[in-house]
């Protein structure tokens, strides 16, 4: 609102027409075609539509837009006053006085009978005119009287011929030619051609028009404004000469007259070739042929002079500028950084490729300088991996909304803490993870947090809370989703596992394990259907996206106390750092994050574990897959294999491989449409000697030999 | 010496808030409160500059800028209506009749301001 003492006034005055206004409504019902009672009644409403649009009362403004629209039409003789149109804008006065009364009091207004009213004129003038029209911008700006800081300034040609009348409007083309020097270095030449002799001249009319030459930074649209009064009956045109985006190379040169003539139309390009044949200065000749005017000659050579001084200048603030600009960041698209990364990734691949090859030439000089490629290499490497890094802190504020809304819509009253927001992710990373963020927030406060009358029960507080941290550990971002809820519950889990057939029904799980089964595909617990979870399509989704991302998840509740879900997603998916095994002539790369240790296998162990596929690691019983085996991959069986013991979802399940080779910088290579199908490969990479090696899928085929193992 | 600009509205909340900022800014104020009255005023005084509401009792806007423009006093001075949004018509109008410029209503006092300074010089 503007200014209570203007808001007052305005008050006290719609009172006092409003007043006016029933008596003339009144009178209008016995005499309906008076038009001075209708000019009466619609300068009312326009009175207090201005105003009140002036002082902040902009529902009044609104609402009596539609009954103005009404009568300005019975004005201009398109409607006829009816007996309800009487009673329809008696009904408006009354709502614009409630209006008045209740002004600045929440809820003092019936917003109901506003919009009947308003339906009312809408089919009073039988056309749904939507709303009303926008409102228009015509309102000139304040002009800057000093440029602004910026340095994006530019030099421009303005032609301000005002018309011969222009003095009848009242129009002092002087003040707008100060309006112009406000905005920038300006250069001005009248032009005087056009005044007639002194017997023919009309002291009321003006003849000079003005050429000037203005370099600002307040842009064209400030420029066109301060012409905004007379542009339609004066001839005003404005040219870009030299703007930042044209700068030309930077040459200091500018164009030479003759070109600025021509340009300006003061002359055609053909007279001033043929004046160019004889060598003279060529504003000497041009005006010796009285081609042109010495005054439009000094205004060519002026503005010449100016953009010359504008442009030398420039370069001067530019070289200061290059010093300065180094901390300043830039937007590229992310296509570029994606090809960046590629070749980065292909690089790490070729300098492998070079090591080996110097180790195997055993020459102490190429090794060294492939020990000095690597290391370059891996610079280079993070700090292409580190462009992508985004913030997790924007998907966080998205969730802020999602639990606003949702906890509003089931009644329910969260509200949600971040942590860590400032820990970076790959930008594809942070994508991908949105879909199951959503989706476990959404459980959180669907299935997780009670209603408060439920909450106060149980003794704890009516708000819920749900927090969502993000921290940096190790080459992995850990995710963790929080809330103070009812927790799982372990029997009704349990119940419908078993149920599902997912666990035999006398079976003895640790809680953890217990927990973990909501993750089994086309589980799902919650008792009633809601419209925002329970499909039972829900967390084995969400494990299958945190899979493709390469992370783990897992789930941990107290009953009463909330629910724990935490998510380790590696920081790239870019290249990963992983252990190159060989298994026959076939060499696999296991993700070097869910490695665990390695063991070795011998005939004799296999031998005493009577067939069933089980290690004994310092007194555990660890499980393992006989990857030649489930690879069907020919060949003969070292006498002692290795075991890659592996933790996943705080499983250990070992993969039994014919030789463990080393830690690899794995470049991801995905394995194109065609190998879609197959799931115990996430991916594949291109080795030091250029062959292939496929990246074992671990919580995939830690999947598959679960379901082949259960009934 | 300051500058004398007369106000024209009916409306005396608008009338008032132009007359608060001018003041404000060291111009002198003349206030009328109909076109007829801005009209039997200007013959007696001489003004600077006119801003003129366009919807009016007794006499409009477009008529008090024609008669106004008829006076010898008034026939440079510049003249602004002010006008709403669903009058571009009536902005033709007025310019045809001799106003140098308008205001969009609403508006506020810099707004107001700027374009004073604009036309005043």
């Amino acid at each position: 609102m503007m200014d209570n003492q203007y808001a007052d006034t305005f008050k006290e005055e719609a009172y006092e027409l409003l007043a006016e206004l029933e008596n003339s409504l009144l009178e209008l019902e016995d005499r309906p075609d008076d038009p001075e009672l209708i000019g009466r009644v619609f300068r009312v409403m326009h009175t207090i539509k201005g105003s009140g649009a002036m002082f902040g009362f902009d529902d009044i403004a609104a609402f009596t837009h539609q009954v103005e629209t009404a009568f300005d039409r019975v004005r201009s003789g398109k409607l006829i006053v009816s007996r309800k149109m009487i009673n329809l804008t008696l009904a408006a006065r009354d709502q614009i006085k409630v209006m008045l009364d209740g002004a600045g009091q929440e809820g003092a207004v019936d917003a109901a009978v506003t919009g009947q009213l308003v339906a009312g004129f809408k089919e009073l003038l039988n056309e749904d005119q939507a709303a009303a029209p926008p409102a228009e911008t015509a309102m000139p700006q304040p002009s800057p009287s000093e440029p602004p800081g910026d340095e994006n300034s530019a030099t421009y040609r303005i032609r301000f011929k005002p018309a011969l009348n222009v003095f009848a409007n009242g129009t002092n083309p002087v003040a707008l030619l100060n309006e112009l020097r406000q905005l920038g270095d300006c250069r001005i030449v009248a032009q005087m051609g056009d005044v007639p002799v002194l017997g023919e001249l009309d002291p009321e009319s003006c003849y000079i028009f003005w050429d000037i030459i203005l370099t600002t930074a307040a842009g064209l649209d400030a420029i066109k404004d301060v012409f905004i009064f007379v542009e339609d009956d004066c001839e005003i045109r404005i040219d870009t000469l030299d703007g930042d985006g044209n700068a030309e190379g930077g040459d200091e040169a500018y164009k030479k007259l003759g070109e600025i003539l021509v340009e300006r139309g003061d002359i055609a390009a053909s007279d001033i070739d043929s004046a160019l044949a004889n060598q003279k200065r060529l504003g000497e000749m041009l005006v010796e042929k009285g081609m042109v005017t010495p005054t439009q000659v000094h205004s060519a050579l002026l503005e010449q002079q100016q953009v010359k001084e504008v442009r030398q200048e420039r370069r001067q603030k530019e070289e200061r500028a290059r010093a300065q600009e180094a901390g300043a960041s830039i937007r590229v698209p992310a296509e570029k950084l994606d090809v960046l990364v590629n070749l980065v990734g292909e690089l790490v691949t070729i300098q492998a490729r070079m090591t080996q090859t110097a180790a195997r030439r055993e020459d102490a000089e190429l090794i060294s300088i492939a020990e000095e490629v690597e290391r370059l290499t891996a610079e280079l490497r993070d700090n292409a991996l580190n462009i992508r890094m985004l913030p997790i802190g924007t998907t966080f504020n998205k969730f802020k909304r999602l639990v606003r809304d949702l906890s509003g819509e089931l009644g329910k009253e969260i509200e949600m803490t971040t942590e860590g927001a400032e820990t970076e992710l790959d930008k594809t990373v942070i994508e991908r993870l949105n879909d199951p963020m959503v989706h476990l927030i959404r459980n959180c406060i669907d299935h997780g947090i009670e209603k408060p009358e439920v909450r106060e029960a149980a003794g704890k507080p009516r708000q819920g809370t749900v927090r969502l941290a993000a921290v940096h550990s190790g080459d992995s971002v850990m995710l963790t989703i929080e809330d103070d809820g009812a927790g799982l519950g372990r029997e009704a889990i349990l119940a419908k596992a078993v149920e599902k057939g997912l666990v035999a029904p006398n079976a003895e799980l640790p809680d953890q394990e217990i927990y973990n089964l909501i993750f089994a595909p086309g589980f799902s617990t919650a008792s009633k259907v809601t419209s925002v979870s329970g499909r039972g399509v829900g967390m084995d989704v969400v494990k299958r996206a945190i899979d493709a991302l390469r992370g783990s998840i897992t789930i941990n509740s107290r009953p009463g106390q909330g629910t724990v879900i935490s998510i380790r997603i590696p920081l790239t998916m870019a290249i990963i750092e992983s252990l190159l095994v060989q298994i026959g002539e076939d060499r696999f790369l296991i993700p070097l994050s869910l490695v665990d240790e390695c063991i070795e296998l011998t005939r004799a162990d296999v031998a005493a574990a009577h067939g069933r596929n089980m290690a004994t690691v310092r007194g555990h019983l660890v499980p393992y897959i006989p990857l030649r085996q489930k690879f069907a991959i020919a060949g003969t069986v070292p006498d002692i294999e290795q075991v890659v013991i592996t933790e996943v979802n705080g499983t250990r399940v070992g993969f039994v491989v014919d030789r463990v080779i080393g830690e690899h910088q794995t470049v991801i290579k995905s394995l194109g449409r065609a190998f879609k199908h197959v799931d115990s490969m996430s991916g594949a990479t291109i080795l030091g000697d250029g062959s292939v090696a496929l990246i074992l899928d671990i919580p995939q085929l830690v999947r598959s030999v679960e379901e082949v193992s259960l009934p | 010496m300051s500058k004398v600009i007369m106000t024209a509205d009916d409306s005396a909340s608008i009338r008032q808030m132009v007359a608060f900022t001018l003041k404000q800014s060291g111009y002198e104020v003349v206030q009328a409160v109909d076109g007829r009255d801005a009209l039997q005023q200007l013959g007696g005084r001489k003004v600077d500059m006119l801003i003129t509401d366009l919807n009016m009792p007794n006499l409009d806007g477009i008529g008090l800028i024609k008669g106004a423009r008829a006076l010898p006093a008034c026939k440079f001075i510049p003249i602004i209506m002010l006008t709403t949004e669903s009058q571009d018509t009536k902005k033709q109008e007025g310019k045809a009749a001799g106003a140098t410029g308008w205001i969009v209503k609403p508006f506020k006092p810099e707004q107001l301001l700027a374009v004073v300074k604009k036309v005043l010089g």
